[in-house]
Formats: C-alpha cells, structure tokens, sequence
C-alpha cells in the first residue's frame, strides 16, 4: 500500500458569493488574486507537503488548474520540481499532466526527466487529459483532446527511450529534431493514469496495463470502472489485483467529530468546480460519457437551487447537500477512531493499492491541517498500512504490473467477491 | 424535415447524403453551423419559382465526418468534387454562416463552379471591430436564441426550435462537434480569405444580412462587401443572424430576383 496526500491549494482569499454567482470557479475574474497572498499561500503548501513527507505519507499528490481560484497549482511540473529538492523520501505524483493542453510533449518529456533526476528517482508521473474548462484555457480543440493526449504519451515514451537524434511527424505533434539531453533517473517511470468518468480512459490504462486511479468518484461507480478495467485486462491476458488500482478518498481529521465535521465543510466551498457553461464542450466527452456524467456522479455532487443567481439559496442547497456526502462516505469527517473503520470499508469495497487523502478545502486554518497531519501520522497512517497487510492490498512498486496469471477458466476474478461482473463497454 | 428527399451518392468512396426538393434549374445550398435545415418557407417559394433545391448533408453534421477533413478549404475541396460528380458546374449557390464562409472558400478556390453566389450572414473573415461569437462556450439553445433578434416576431421559430426532440438535439450536438473540428482554431475564419476574395473576379455575389446580427459583426460584412468585385449588399434592418427567417418574405423576394 502507497498513502498519499492530497489538496486542491484553493487561493482562499475570495469571497465565496463571487464563485456561487459565477456558476463555479472557473470564471471568476482575477481581480480577486492579490500577488502577495498567493506568495503566502504558495510557502503554505509547500510546508504542508514537507509535513506530510515527515509524518510519514508515501507520496505527495500533485495536481494543475488553470485560470481559476480553486487550485494555485497551475503548472504541476513547476511544484514537483521544488519538492523533488526539498524533499528526501516521498514519491512525487503528479496527478496529472495534462498532455494535451501542455501542446508541447518534448518539453514535458524534458521537464520530468529533469524532475526525476533531481529527484533521486522518485517521480511518479500521472497524466491526464485536463478538464474540459481547461481546453478552454489553453485554447485546445476539445475534438482532438483524445488524440493529443494518445500522441503526447506515445511521444513522450519514445522521447525517453530511443536513442537520438530523430526527427518526427505525427498528426498533431513535429519535430524536426528529437535529442532531448535528459532522461529520467528510474529506468522506466511507472505512469498513472486518474479519471473521473471516461470508462475509455479505464481502458485505455488497462490495455497499457498502467495503474488507474479514481478521482474521488462514488464507490459503486468506481467499481464499475473497475470492472471494466478488469474486464479489459482480460482481454489483454492478465488478472488484476490492487496494484492496477488507486482512490483518491476527501477526508478531514481533528480531535473531535463536531470539529471535524465542521471543517469538512470546507469541500462544499463555491460549490462545483467546473462552471457549467465551459462544462459542455463539442466533442470533448464520448456519448457513452456524457451519459454517465448525467446520470451518476455529478447529480449528487451538483445540487442545483432553484435559482441560480439566489446565492443564499445555491449556499444553502450546498450545506444541505453536506450531510448527504458524508453519510455517503464521500467525505469522510472524524477523529481516528470514527474514520479509521470507515477507511477500512473503502479499503474492503475497492481494495485500492494506492490510497490518497484528499485534505481539506475551503478556507481552513493551516493550523488546523498541521494537526491533521499529526494525527494521520500518530494514528491513521499506521492503521491504514496495518489493513492494508491484513487485506493484501499490494502497491504498483512492489509487485510487477499485469504478471498476475487469469485463473484457469480464462476468466478474471474480480477484486471483491460481491463486486458485479460488468461487460466490457 | 418534410419536403426534402434523401438521396446517397458515392464521392470516392466516401458517402454523402443530398436532400433535394423541387425541379428546375439547380440552387445549392450550403447550410450553417448546426447543420442541414429543416423545411422553411423560403424553400417552399423557391421550389415554386422553379428551383431544384439540392442541400448536401456536410460530412460530420448529422453524419459520419470524414476524417481526413481538418479545416474548411479540405470541406471545400470535397464539395468541388461533388458538384464535378454531379455535373452540377456552374451552379448557383447560397450559403448560410458556416456555409457562407464555405462557399466563399469554394469560390476563391474556383469562381467557375459557381454561375451566382448568395452569402447569408457569412463567417469566414475575422472582424476588424469585435468577435464572431463563440457557438463552443454557449449551448446550442443558447445559440440559436442569440441567432434571432426577436424570435417571438418569427413566425417559424417556435415550429422549428420550440420543442426538438432528443434526435434533433443530438444532431446539432453532432455539428458543434464538427465545427470545432474543422474552425475551433483560427475561430469560424480563414486569415487569408479576405486576401483571397478578389478573385472571384465577375462572379455576381449577393451579400444579405440583418442589422442587429448577434453573431457576426458588421466588420466582417463590411470586409466582404469591400473584397468583392461585383457585390451586392441587402441589409435586413432590425433583423438577426438568420433573415432566411426573421423577413422571409423579403428574403425570399430579393433571392428570386438575384438569381433569375
């Protein structure tokens, strides 16, 4: 088992009402960015991932948004490079690369390496196609999303392993001259592959035999992407085990239920990340996906007032959703001892080999994350490694990818006994 | 889509779906953004005065797209082929916005295919003063609201876009899709077109649109008006995006008279 950390670096200093009457954050005019508080808040996260290496997290999750105040990360290689300095144990995961938003993947190619090197080793590169807002940001053509994240990765793959110079002439990507002089430290960088909804994107990793990881998604959706990423492994003849999988899960720690209940609040702050209206791009989701999107996830996370531009009453349908989520378990709120049985459920129900703490958001004191960390070290930390054993929940670096045998039938067994038996898509 | 006829033909290939109505000399229409149009009454007026109306289903609008096709010229390049196929040359033609711009491009290319040329509220050149507006950041119904300058004034409006079904939705769904395909990047415009349009030398143009059009700015009608040898301008006043709709009527009068 591999525990990460994980938040999203809201830019805090803003009122919610202007991201409520927005539609979500995307959007929000940057008049609300002072350079001096985003100094601050950068030396902030920053020594809450160091605090998260010390207490003992494995991997300190990364992440990039664009043009909007819900995450300061905007460039993930940029942060990864930092702490691959300032950092001695923890694996650095970047969760993800948005290949192809970047447009250039000689240079990400270029910029990983550099970070693993420096690293020592430890760069664990997820990539991602980006949300749809962000193909709005960097003026990507929705359309050709899929394309450009296939031939960036392929790109960058070759960019790290052949031999040049080389010359190269894809559809979406030229070069004349490929000589990168830099590669990564580690012989072949494990790559994850995080996703909300796309089930291609499930079988995209598993045709690759790359470990998927679930963004947070509801357990019973998750599954379903399970068992189509085992389903596909099938097909590929292999059976997969917990090192395919990774969860990002939200949790919030303090000493008393009420406090952590509290904070836990903060997830719900200006509401959906993604503003509708650049939500809907053309051609940027698959019809199978969009009706996924529709029908699942997004319903429970998105509670639409019945006026949009009433913002106590948009607040009000949030908070109100709040108990919703946490009895869900979709946020899970407490002390260690009243979120450590439940991790054990989630751990049970998806049997994740990588399982990140998605901290808490909104605009919550940095002491209050500090003493978060120190729970999590003192008390949880060792809980989750202990079920993990006792479950033999195996992480992608200690067991070899894809080498697990399908069993005698042919069939694959899946990762929890009751979980449903879907039909590859 | 009542008073069109589907017809299949072949173009290398590939196929391509022509919705045809009427008998007499050939008039094509080069629909717009969100794909082939429903029956209107200006079609009805033209197949009275003796048109053979013949609307190509473009590849990717309510169709499989052609892959290979990555910009608007590519689209123009195949629609040349068509009308070789077809022993369409010259014809007359009428393109509506997207399909205004793709005429534009088809003539540019080669003004001999075309006998006359109708232009309704084309895109294709970017505006000296404002922005074509963005179809991909708004929903469709959003669009074609913006599209009209006074939709309850339009008569064919509620019949047409009042109550789509979900087959009908998908279908522009289907056409914002491959919009951005094709003209995501430079935005619904050729830089060189306007360079371009000079070329077009004798052939007679009939440039129409309204005075309060919400989707292209006056600029770009301006630029047209000025690059084209022999143009005719008729502006719709208090009219939006689409006068083959909001002044029919009118429309449909001075279309006869430039074509015949």
């Amino acid at each position: 088992m591999q525990i990460g950390y994980f938040v999203e670096q809201l830019y805090s200093d803003l009122p919610e009402d202007e991201i409520i009457k927005n539609g979500g954050f995307f959007g929000v005019p940057n008049k609300y960015f002072d350079p001096k508080v985003g100094a601050k808040l950068y030396h902030r996260y920053i020594s809450e991932h160091l605090e998260a290496e010390r207490v003992g997290f494995d991997m300190l999750v990364l992440n990039e948004h664009h043009s909007n105040p819900a995450c300061m990360s905007h460039v993930v290689t940029v942060e990864a490079s930092i702490l691959a300095y300032a950092t001695k144990r923890a694996k650095i995961v970047t969760l993800g690369v948005p290949l192809p938003i970047t447009k250039n993947p000689l240079r990400v190619a270029e910029e990983l390496a550099m970070i693993d090197m420096i690293s020592g080793g430890r760069l664990v590169p997820g990539i991602i196609r980006g949300a749809s807002f962000e193909q709005v940001a960097s003026n990507t053509n929705p359309t050709q999303n899929r394309e450009l994240f296939d031939e960036a990765y392929e790109f960058m793959i070759q960019a790290w392993t052949r031999e040049g110079p080389w010359r190269y002439e894809g559809k979406h990507f030229h070069y004349r001259y490929v000589n990168p002089w830099t590669r990564p430290l580690q012989e072949k960088p494990l790559v994850l592959v995080p996703g909300v909804i796309s089930p291609e994107t499930v079988v995209w990793a598993a045709k690759r035999g790359l470990p998927y990881v679930a963004l947070a998604t509801e357990v019973n959706a998750t599954r379903k992407m399970w068992n189509l990423y085992g389903d596909t492994a099938e097909k590929m003849g292999y059976q997969v085990g917990p090192e395919n999988f990774g969860y990002l899960q939200k949790m919030v720690l303090a000493d008393s239920d009420e406090e952590a209940y509290e904070i836990g609040k903060g997830h719900m702050f200006g509401g959906s990340h993604a503003t509708p209206k650049y939500s809907a791009l053309p051609g940027y989701n698959s019809k199978i996906a969009i009706r996924e999107y529709a029908n699942k996830f997004y319903a429970l996370m998105n509670p639409k007032a019945a006026d949009p531009h009433n913002v106590e009453q948009q607040r009000k349908a949030l908070l109100d959703n709040y108990p919703k989520l946490v009895d869900a378990g979709h946020i899970l709120v407490g002390t260690p001892k009243t979120v450590i049985p439940k991790i054990r459920k989630i751990l049970e129900q998806l049997r994740p080999g990588m399982f990140t703490v998605w901290g808490p958001e909104g605009p919550v004191a940095h002491e209050k994350v500090m003493r978060m960390m120190t729970l999590m070290g003192n008390e949880v930390l060792p809980a989750i490694r202990e079920m993990a054993k006792e479950l033999g929940l195996d992480d992608p670096f200690s067991v070899k990818l894809g080498a697990r045998p399908l069993p005698a039938n042919g069939r694959w067994k899946p990762l929890v006994e009751d979980g449903e038996h879907t039909a590859a898509a | 889509m009542s008073g069109w006829v589907e017809r299949s033909i072949d173009i290398g290939g590939e196929p391509l779906v022509l919705l045809e109505a009427g008998k007499g000399r050939p008039l094509l229409i080069l629909h717009d953004e969100l794909g082939p149009a429903d029956w209107q009454v200006w079609h009805e007026k033209a197949v009275a005065a003796g048109r053979k109306l013949i609307m190509p289903v473009l590849p990717g609008f309510r169709s499989d797209r052609l892959k290979w096709i990555r910009d608007v010229r590519d689209l123009a390049s195949f629609l040349g082929r068509v009308l070789r196929q077809e022993d369409l040359v010259p014809v007359d033609v009428i393109g509506f916005s997207f399909g205004g711009w793709l005429a534009a491009e088809m003539a540019v290319a080669n003004p001999g295919q075309f006998r006359k040329m109708a232009l309704v509220a084309p895109f294709g050149i970017k505006p000296a003063e404002g922005y074509i507006t963005d179809m991909f950041i708004v929903t469709s119904a959003e669009y074609i609201r913006m599209s009209f300058a006074d939709a309850a004034a339009t008569p064919e409006f509620s019949a047409l876009y009042g109550s789509p079904d979900p087959q009908t939705i998908e279908g522009w769904e289907d056409a914002r899709r491959e919009c951005a395909e094709i003209a995501w990047q430079p935005y619904m415009h050729s830089p060189s077109l306007d360079h371009l349009l000079g070329g077009v030398g004798a052939l007679p143009v009939l440039l129409l649109w309204g005075d309060k059009d919400a989707i292209v700015p006056e600029s770009a009608m301006r630029a047209y008006e000025k690059a084209l040898p022999h143009v005719e301008a008729k502006v719709f006043a208090g009219c939006g995006h689409r006068p083959e709709l909001e002044r029919r009527e009118d429309f449909a009068a001075h279309l006869t008279r430039f074509l015949d």
